[in-house]
């Protein structure tokens, strides 16, 4: 197989022209995170911008799996959730915050993984069902779960200020701001170098076709499984890191439907399938979250499921590929 | 030497026998046309010997392997490569990540796999749609595209389904000179294809099935003569 065989008329692959919009466009968004907390000074808004952070290495996590790939979970609170009671009991252990969160996301991926092995097997939206219908049952579980808290949760202890411990002042956010900001960067890193070479390859040819995908020798089932674990430890982690900031988790606060809906729909918005999905995608519901719940004055969930629906309605019309896509846009009129 | 085998393969979906009992060797480096009439079963055949289906009785070896009921992606890492009659390319992708993609199954790293996917999109004249995403393309050009994909992952046997149906005479005559091509490389081919002309000219043997049954095997010239087969294309 090493003689070549151009015909005569063949054109060679012209190089691909450098993304520079794509290099201004991360400076552009690094700096506006970066400076950030320098404007916005009330508590208020710094703790959408932590929660943002949270919401959005949760949901890098779940675009591995649902953007990438293309299996849709609607349970990734699951995952989430994990990520709060681990971390909380080991802390309560005597551990430190950071050193829980590997143990723990990988434990998350083990239940990934548990839940992937029968479903993946099945073609069709078996996951998806399966997922929705796990995460109904750790929610009707876990309020009779005595070494859980039950219905009353569990509090993270109090430990004294400082970045080992991972606690700070709550007067000032800034400083839980750059740490949710620091944690967000290594995630879309890790998240990055996953999926730059063979696996993220593959994942989208799952994702595009999974029966041409096995035609061209991928082992479509095992790189679900790899996505489901990878997915579901980053997850895991920004729960890690969420339960840290509010200090204490109970059944309705990790795992319920509403935030598998939010993880999920905070990639959409933002534009599933590419890295720029979550941090763009946490912004905008995440802001929208707080504005309602505060201008309404209502703290259910039920504002935030109908704004959901209205937000996934708002995507399906205006641009299935999201925010991101509405950004590329316009960037290539105004160069034109 | 012998590099396909398919012995006594059946295929049943409920009642019917969408392909029973049929036998016939490949040897390597050779170029075999597998015909016959709507629904005869050519690309069942097709997706047993790719692994995507599994024979209901029968057995088939590929380069002395017995390789029945295998998986697509083993089928494909022992060498057999294919191509689908309704296609399906990647279509969020780029020609050349579908490329890529594929060549990923003999290249670990992201910079061989794009090298050979480069040399491939270029030998099967795709160039100038390297960077265009797979569903953009039209029907011609994608079928290209998946016999170039097939190409990436470096086969020893091409199934080739109706990658010349539909195409333009000058996109035949290029489509015809690119698999006499792969075939120079000593890459077996195995093609389905309804435009006699283009079976004859290119394939020395035949393989003629007809409602499932394999009524003829031999050369193009005999398979004209042949009483069963004339009664299956004429409908006698
Ligand atoms: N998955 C399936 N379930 C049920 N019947 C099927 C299935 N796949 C194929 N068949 C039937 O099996 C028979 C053979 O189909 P097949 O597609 O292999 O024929 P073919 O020779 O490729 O035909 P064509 O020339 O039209 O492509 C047909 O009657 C078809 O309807
Ligand atoms: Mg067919």
């Amino acid at each position: 197989m090493t003689a070549t065989l151009a015909p005569p008329s063949a054109r060679p692959v012209p190089a691909r022209k450098v993304p520079w919009g794509r290099y201004a466009g991360i400076a552009v968004v690094a700096v506006l995170l970066v400076v950030y907390p320098l404007v916005a000074k009330t508590s208020f808004l710094q703790t959408i911008g932590v929660t943002a952070l949270t919401m959005a290495i949760a949901s890098t996590g779940w675009n591995i799996l649902g953007g990438y790939a293309g299996q849709i979970s609607f349970g990734h609170a699951v995952f989430f959730g994990t990520g709060m009671y681990g971390t909380t009991l080991l802390v309560t252990g005597g551990w430190s915050p950071w050193l829980t969160m590997m143990p723990i996301a990988l434990l998350a991926a083990v239940l990934g993984v548990l839940i992937g092995l029968p479903t993946f097997r099945l073609r069709g939206h078996y996951f998806s069902i399966a997922t929705l219908a796990i995460g109904m049952m750790v929610m009707s579980i876990l309020p009779n779960i005595q070494w859980l808290g039950a219905t009353d949760g569990l509090s993270v202890p109090f430990l004294d200020e400082g970045f080992w411990n991972l606690t700070f002042s709550l007067r000032d956010k800034t400083e839980y701001y750059y740490t949710a900001l620091g944690l967000f960067a290594v995630a879309t890193v890790a998240a990055w170098l996953f999926l730059r070479g063979r696996i993220g390859s593959y994942l989208e040819a799952i994702r595009d076709d999974d029966v041409a995908a096995s035609a061209v020798g991928v082992p479509v089932r095992r790189y679900k499984l790899y996505a489901v674990a990878m997915s579901a430890a980053l997850t895991s982690i920004a729960g890690s890191f969420h339960v840290m900031f509010v200090t204490f988790v109970d059944p309705s606060s990790s795992s319920d439907l509403s935030l598998s809906t939010a993880i999920a729909l905070i990639a959409v918005v933002g534009g599933a399938g590419s890295m720029w999905g979550p941090i763009l995608g946490a912004w905008l519901v995440i802001a929208l979250q707080e504005y309602t719940r505060t201008y309404l004055s209502a703290t259910g969930r039920t504002i935030d499921l109908m704004m959901f629906g209205a937000l996934i309605i708002l995507v399906a019309v205006v641009d299935p590929r999201g925010l991101v896509n509405l950004v590329k846009r316009g960037y290539r009129r105004v160069r034109r | 030497m012998t590099l396909l085998s398919v012995d006594g393969v059946t295929k049943r979906f409920g009642g019917l026998a969408a392909v029973s009992d049929v036998s016939f060797e490949v040897p390597e480096g050779t170029i075999t046309g597998l015909i016959g009439p709507n629904g005869a079963g050519k690309s069942t055949l097709f997706s047993m010997i790719a692994g995507a289906q599994r024979p209901t009785a029968g057995r088939i070896s590929f380069a002395g392997k017995d390789i029945t009921g295998w998986q697509p992606h083993e089928a494909a890492r022992a060498g057999v490569g294919r191509t689908f009659q309704l296609m399906r390319v990647f279509g969020s992708m780029t020609v050349l990540e579908n490329l890529t993609t594929a060549a990923h199954l003999r290249h670990r790293t992201k910079a061989s796999a794009r090298a050979v996917a480069e040399r491939v999109c270029a030998e099967t004249n795709l160039g100038s749609y390297a960077h265009r995403p797979a569903a953009t393309l039209t029907g011609a050009t994608k079928k290209r595209l998946e016999l170039a994909r097939a190409l990436a992952t470096s086969p020893r046997l091409l199934l080739l389904d109706e990658v010349l149906s539909g195409l333009t005479p000058t996109e035949t005559a290029e489509a015809i000179s690119l698999i006499e091509q792969v075939h120079a490389q000593g890459i077996t081919i195995v093609l389905v294809e309804h435009v006699m002309q283009v079976v004859m000219s290119l394939c020395p043997r035949l393989v003629v099935l007809d409602f499932g049954k394999l009524i003829f095997t031999g050369s193009p010239d005999d398979a004209v003569k042949d009483q069963a087969v004339l009664d299956a294309y004429l409908g006698a």
